[in-house]
């Protein structure tokens, strides 16, 4: 799970109630199979509880090994979530709102750790310093690579604060710092608590990361567990754990943002802020900056081309490479393809019904999406071995688990594309004439295609650079790009691994640019 | 009269249980213009999608010359039905150009044809045939109105629906564009249907006024039928400014705290309605003859106008009369309140 789109979209809001339609038969029925599949992850720890017996869940629940894995994982999420807030609230502040020289060079470089994949990272420290291992190293390298889920959402809403209030608070008597914690602090939460939730989420299901150096959370266990035992309910209990975790998380952060909103209200455009002078604070604040760029950018770069060098000519197998590129730009095409295609009926039944179905459906994918990559592919495992031997291993169940992992990021862009075509203007091509296929395609389709590619370019660089998932499910003899480097890396050999890993940054790197694009963007709304 | 184009019976819908329409009867003329006049949310813009076939209506039938086209939950689709439709922000298609806007609802024609038919168009709404390239960001509201309608009209529509057409445009502008629309229309010959809610917009514009309110009529008829002679007290306070009082008929004059106004209605009591401009204040120098004079409270200065403020003798409200500006009264003054043509009685 690398690269989610941490940019809040502007929620879609249907023009009219009269505008809201029923969805025809096709669309509800592609919905309500999603639906139904969005429950299989959930049901399958549900149902492992329930067939292991309470007693025996008990006994396979409350283990030392359990209490273990548990304040390894409740400690990480406490200090990484937290590194992540002062590192991402710090950064926006001092990118958006101070003087600081060469604002414009740093924000795309703050962005740029996202097209490192978190197992990459972890991969570059441990050639740094090889002994790194446990909490502290798994903190240092999460922090890294996860920062920029809080950075984006938050620098993207001090660009659209409107300077006017801060001078109001100016003008009532506030100081810079106190304009800050009463004024725009408060103002910033929303974007802080949903960047902090898509950091503990990813916090959760990492598993090549820790498990590069040897710190056990839930999700490692879990799969080493299913290395062991294959389809056991020691794995299934600690997935229902994992679950559990995952669950509390979201309830907290929904509880937190409550119902407030915020808006800007008044009319007209809001002007630049002025930038508040740093003065004698410009050296440190550049020195904190370089450093960062250095731990975050500057070591994956350097092992990278580091490992390259000591391999030399030897570890580039192009035909191997080749093969590679080619299995990993086939599976996650297809798999983009396949989820936006989805994410149409979907993002119709969210923007344009009202009601019931459309928050169910809402609801239902948010929850299963934020699963652990583990669990959903677990259950997926569980279910296709009992129900549908045939699919265990094969290209559709694997595309299946990329759905359900990834629909999300295609729902949020085809959502805000769709929610930016006005039913009028479905409207006017009908009454000119056009039947409602010929408008989908003429006006509709045309109008969100632009949203689409890029949710669909979100949902490739995501499964190309999964790692969990795609181990436990991808067919026999599959060779995806992060596959052969876990296999490379796994086996220690680093310099061979290095080409893969390479390989995968350049692939991400676009999608990462289109992210920083997306995020100025909605500032200027 | 000849046979209605679009013929409208006991239409009525709900959503959600909320009555929206309430059993509507309205008769379009061939080559008329129509306003239905109303508040926001009282039904008008679902009657306008109801004929557009937006929407299915619960009960009653739609008519479009001669071919049944709605009735309870059955509908032809909108691209099934000769109809145009203009909606509030013209609702232009941003990813086409003006031209291909235009020929959208154009069917099998070669493309020169197409062509010129679409400058053709542009030339009726009075645009240069050089904004077929333009992008609909790159025109005015004013101009996108217009090419809104060019689009509606190319594929000659038996009827023409408007939706609050000029409601999304500046004041000067608004009054400019609705004269442009209103004449094209004429001249094309289309049957049209205009929503809005502006009052001074129907009267202008129309040929027949129907006035809403919580999804029935409360009067349709000529602009001048409504406003000089509306059937209820609703229907003429939401036309225009009104001022009313009691008053008592006796053979076709009506005795009220102004004086004697003549009155087309049965003798009794009732509630008199006048409309501002009906009224003249004139100064009375002989102090004498009380009965009909009032005192001038205020008076406001419009430019044009003056608003007096006059307080009738007797425990009435104070009447506020509306006069050409040269030479008012002064406050304080005497004055008897003179009325010109007939009032309209309410019991």
């Amino acid at each position: 799970m690398t690269a989610a789109p941490p940019v809040p979209v502007p929620a879609a809001e249907s023009s009219r109630s009269e505008a809201t339609a029923r969805p025809g038969p096709l669309v509800s029925a592609t919905v309500a199979i999603l639906v139904a599949a969005t429950c299989i992850p959930l049901g399958y720890v549900v149902w492992g509880t329930v067939s292991v017996g309470w007693t025996r869940a008990y006994e396979l629940v409350v283990r030392p090994r359990v209490g273990e894995l548990l304040i390894n994982t409740v400690a990480l999420v406490f200090i990484t979530v937290p590194l992540c807030v002062l590192i991402g609230v710090g950064l926006a502040w001092l990118t958006e709102r101070t003087d600081l020289p060469g604002r414009g060079f740093w924000r795309p470089l703050f962005v740029a750790p996202l097209a490192v994949p978190a197992f990459v990272n972890s991969y570059a420290w441990v050639g740094v310093v090889p002994s790194i291992h446990g909490l502290w190293a798994g903190v240092l390298i999460t922090t890294l690579s996860y920062f920029p889920f809080m950075y984006l959402p938050v620098a993207a809403t001090l660009r659209r604060l409107d300077p006017a209030v801060e001078e109001s608070a100016r003008a009532l008597g506030s100081d810079s710092v106190g304009v800050f914690f009463r004024v725009v602090f408060p103002q910033l939460r929303l974007a802080i608590l949903g960047g902090g939730l898509l950091v503990g989420l990813h916090l959760l299901s990492e598993f090549g990361a820790f498990a590069m150096i040897r710190f056990d959370t839930f999700t490692v266990a879990i799969f080493q567990q299913f290395q062991v035992t294959f389809d056991g309910a020691a794995g299934s209990m600690l997935a229902g754990v994992l679950v559990v975790l995952c669950l509390v998380l979201l309830t907290a952060e929904a509880a937190a943002r409550g119902k407030i909103r915020f808006a800007r209200i008044g009319s007209g455009a809001p002007r630049a802020a002025t930038p508040n002078r740093l003065g004698y604070s410009t050296i440190p604040a550049l020195i904190a900056l370089t450093t960062l760029a250095a731990l975050s950018l500057g070591v994956p770069i350097w092992t990278l081309l580091r490992w390259l060098l000591i391999g030399g000519a030897e570890v580039w197998d192009f035909a191997e490479l080749g093969n590679s590129l080619a299995q990993t730009i086939g599976l996650a095409g297809v798999a983009a393809i396949v989820t936006v295609v989805l994410a149409f009926p979907v993002a119709w039944v969210a923007v344009r019904s009202s009601g019931l179905l459309a928050r169910v459906v809402e609801g239902a994918n948010y929850v299963t999406s934020s699963l652990p990559g583990i669990v959903t592919a677990l259950a997926l495992v569980t279910v296709a071995i009992h129900y549908a031997r045939p699919l265990y291993q094969s290209v559709p169940l694997i595309v299946f688990a990329y759905v359900l992992l990834f629909m999300p990021r295609a729902l949020v862009n085809v959502r805000a594309g769709l929610a930016q075509v006005p039913p009028s203007l479905e409207e006017a091509s009908r009454s000119l004439g056009a039947s409602p296929s010929a408008t989908f395609f003429r006006v509709t389709l045309r109008l969100t295609a632009p949203a689409a590619a890029a949710g669909g370019s979100l949902v490739f660089v995501a499964v190309a650079t999964e790692l969990t998932a795609t181990l436990l499910l991808a067919p026999t003899g599959t060779r995806t790009l992060s596959m052969m480097f876990w296999s490379w890396s796994s086996e220690l050999d680093y310099a061979a691994a290095a080409p893969y890993a390479m390989v995968l940054v350049l692939l991400a790197i676009p999608v990462t640019v289109l992210l920083f694009r997306q995020s100025m963007k909605v500032a200027a709304l | 009269m000849t046979e209605a184009i679009v013929d409208v019976r006991g239409l009525a819908k709900s959503f959600n249980d909320h009555v929206v329409l309430d059993h509507i009867d309205l008769q379009m003329q061939p080559g008329t213009i129509t306003a239905v006049v109303g508040a926001s949310g009282c039904g008008k813009t679902t009657l306008l999608r109801l004929i557009a076939g937006f929407e299915t209506p619960g009960d009653g039938t739609v008519t479009i010359d001669g071919t049944q086209v709605a009735s309870a939950g059955r509908s032809v689709p909108p691209h099934k039905r000769s109809v145009g439709y203009v909606a509030q922000d013209g609702a232009l298609f941003p990813h086409l150009t003006v031209g291909q806007n235009i020929a959208y609802g154009i069917r099998g024609e070669g493309r020169d044809k197409v062509r010129s038919r679409v400058a053709e168009l542009l030339e009726t709404v009075s645009l240069n045939p050089s904004f077929a390239d333009r992008r609909p960001h790159q025109l005015s509201g004013g101009q996108q109105q217009r090419v809104a309608l060019a689009r509606a009209l190319a594929r000659q529509p038996v009827v023409m629906l408007l939706d609050e057409p000029f409601s999304a445009l500046d004041t000067g502008l608004r009054a400019s564009t609705r004269k442009v629309v209103a004449e094209l229309l004429a001249q094309a010959g289309v049957t049209s249907l205009l929503v809005t809610h502006d009052q001074e917009e129907a009267l202008s514009i129309a040929d027949q006024v129907a006035v809403m309110r919580d999804g029935r009529f409360t009067q349709v008829g000529s602009p001048q039928s409504v406003y000089r002679e509306p059937g209820d007290r609703f229907t003429a306070e939401f036309l225009g400014d009104s001022i009313t009082m009691p008053c008592v008929v006796t053979s076709g004059f009506a005795d009220c705290a102004i004086g004697r106004v003549s009155v087309r209605a049965d003798d009794g009591p009732g509630t008199l309605l006048l409309r501002p401009e009906q009224l003249v204040a004139q100064v009375v120098t002989d102090s004498g003859e009380l009965n009909g004079v009032g005192k001038v409270l205020a008076v406001e200065f419009l430019g044009h106008d003056v608003l007096l403020t006059i307080d009738p003798a007797g425990d009435l409200d104070p009447i506020i009369v509306r006069q050409n500006s040269l030479a008012p009264p002064p406050v304080d003054a005497k004055v008897r309140i003179e009325v010109v043509g007939n009032g309209v009685v309410f019991t």
